[in-house]
């Protein structure tokens, strides 16, 4: 009978395991306005997959793989400062995907759902869409964590210790972008950054080492999700923002409690 | 004694500006290099080829095929959002953890293993970079501004370590500094850049070398002038109690004499 209350939390589970590493990393290497860039991109895809009647989810994919592509390679030619490059990919695909929307003939979209998530409409495939994304990049990060951690602290340290920084880096722009793709239909286009960050800025006061931040805003990103589709169920509000909400709320309840401390 | 890295010719241009030009520089086991120059000189430039973190346009760049470098950062910026411990940090370049702790008891801050690097006062944290650095049992070892944010007293104990890890790995060292009057006590051969060598030699030669002396005054030529051993530069350069209290002067000679008769 709530069937699909289940598969909107089995989705937002999926989603919140994935966040609390990517949360960290996007927290440690400054990528948030990155992260950001994607989601907006990934109204560009909707607009495209609608207009060429192709698969949204594969189309969103597909932008945001794009997006982090180009950016990759502005970054290489170092033309332009990144948060530039940034601005002008993010707010451009936006407005791109805005107007491409309207134009496409008989589509009626449901805007609020592309910016805030429609999580309790997910079908069983998309359910298994988050986790074979969520086995995926965890398998990835695992594998690159010593690497990502070593660029975290200083690239060209890394660099002369042997680690490939450039490919390291531009993996792990690609395995955000596949985040932030599969994310969507949970959050939101609005609201996927946050649901990486919050997470894991509130873990960020108890933990001593880079793994218990990760494994914490994991938890802390499942408290939320679970949070917020109980007051979405209880309160009738939308899901994708009240999970954003449960997670600010635990994040100000950290802080309360740190200011008490010191 | 065989070379660790030969520079021959070693230019480069970033947007048709010449930074560096016709640089020769060869590094050797148990020789302290130090590359002095203002803003601007093409230091780091130069410290990121000798790395292999760039590669010159003109010119060549010989490396030994036995060269393992270990690279200490000029400065090392860790975001207040990544919760990191010292001995994690040194586990980055060697995941073993009584190699971290053996290296951290020779720069002399093992008691702060499990301390936050973010904690850390200016020299500590130099001296866990340098240990690092130690951890990839280097033949050559990159320092890049190691004094930085150190106070007197502090720089002149870490030039004194690195003069003791050059002694006991016998390896050959690239130094960059700033400061002029430390360094020219802690250095074998200095090396005066401003995008061509303008001089080097011992820091003797240098000192009185006219191109020395129009790029850095003639105050630091002088000085240096006054001195031909290595511990009466230090001795004269710092005048603070505390510098004059703990003396090298039975250190120095000694290790250095054991360097010698390393080689």
């Amino acid at each position: 009978m709530y069937d699909f209350l289940y598969l909107a939390l089995l989705a937002g589970l999926g989603v919140a395991i994935v966040a609390g590493p990517m949360g960290s990393l996007v927290v440690w290497q400054r990528m948030a306005y990155f992260g950001d860039t994607l989601a907006h991109g990934s109204l560009l895809g909707i607009a495209l997959g609608m207009w060429f009647s192709f698969s949204n989810s594969l189309a969103v994919v597909i932008v945001c793989l794009l997006i982090a592509g180009v950016l990759i390679v502005f970054e290489r030619q170092r033309l332009l400062a990144t948060d530039t490059v940034l601005g002008i990919l993010s707010h451009g695909s936006l407005a791109l995907g805005l107007v491409a929307l309207t134009l496409i003939p008989g589509a009626r979209t449901d805007m609020e759902a592309l910016l805030f998530g429609d999580i309790l409409t997910v079908t069983t495939a998309e359910v298994a869409v988050v986790w074979l994304m969520a086995v995926c990049v965890l398998a990835a990060l695992w594998r690159l964590w010593p690497s990502l951690l070593a660029i975290t602290v200083h690239e060209d340290l890394a660099r002369v210790e042997g680690v490939r920084v450039d490919v390291v880096k531009a993996v792990l722009k690609l395995l955000l972008a596949l985040v932030v793709a599969v994310s969507m239909k949970v959050v939101g286009v609005l609201l996927i950054t946050a649901l990486l960050i919050i997470p894991a800025a509130s873990a960020r006061h108890f933990a001593k080492t880079p793994e218990q931040m990760a494994l914490l805003a994991s938890g802390v990103a499942m408290l939320a999700v679970c949070a917020g589709l109980a007051a979405s169920w209880w309160l009738n509000t939308p899901v994708g923002p009240s999970i954003v909400v449960s997670a600010s709320l635990f994040f100000m309840l950290v802080l309360l409690a740190r200011g008490r401390r010191a | 004694m065989t070379t660790l890295i030969e520079l021959q010719g070693a230019g480069k241009s970033f947007a048709n500006r010449a930074v560096l030009q016709a640089v020769n520089l060869s590094l050797v086991p148990g020789r302290i290099v130090t590359l002095i120059g203002p803003n601007g000189a093409g230091k780091t430039t130069l410290v990121k080829i000798v790395l292999g973190l760039l590669q010159p346009d003109t010119g060549r760049v010989q490396r030994s095929v036995q060269l393992r470098v270990g690279y200490m950062p000029q400065k090392l910026h860790i975001d207040p959002t990544l919760p990191l411990q010292v001995e994690r940090f040194l586990q980055f370049a060697n995941g073993d953890s009584p190699a971290c702790l053996a290296a951290l008891e020779r720069v002399g801050i093992a008691h702060l293993i499990k301390q936050p690097v973010s904690g850390l006062s200016g020299g500590e944290m130099q001296r866990m970079l340098l240990a690092r650095a130690l951890l990839r049992k280097p033949n050559l070892l990159v320092l890049d501004e190691p004094v930085q944010g150190v106070d007197v007293t502090g720089q002149e104990a870490l030039y004194q370590l690195i003069g003791e890890l050059r002694d006991e790995l016998n390896c050959g060292i690239l130094m960059v500094s700033h400061d002029l009057h430390l360094v020219m006590a802690a250095t074998d051969e200095v090396v005066c850049l401003n995008q061509h060598v303008c001089c080097h030699g011992t820091p003797q030669q240098v000192s009185v070398d006219p191109e020395f002396v129009a790029l850095f005054g003639a105050k630091t030529a002088l000085y240096t002038h006054h001195h031909d051993h290595e511990h009466d530069l230090h001795s004269g350069v710092v005048n603070s109690p505390v510098g004059s209290s703990c003396h090298h002067d039975s250190v120095q000679p000694g290790s250095k004499e054991g360097s010698q008769s390393d080689v």
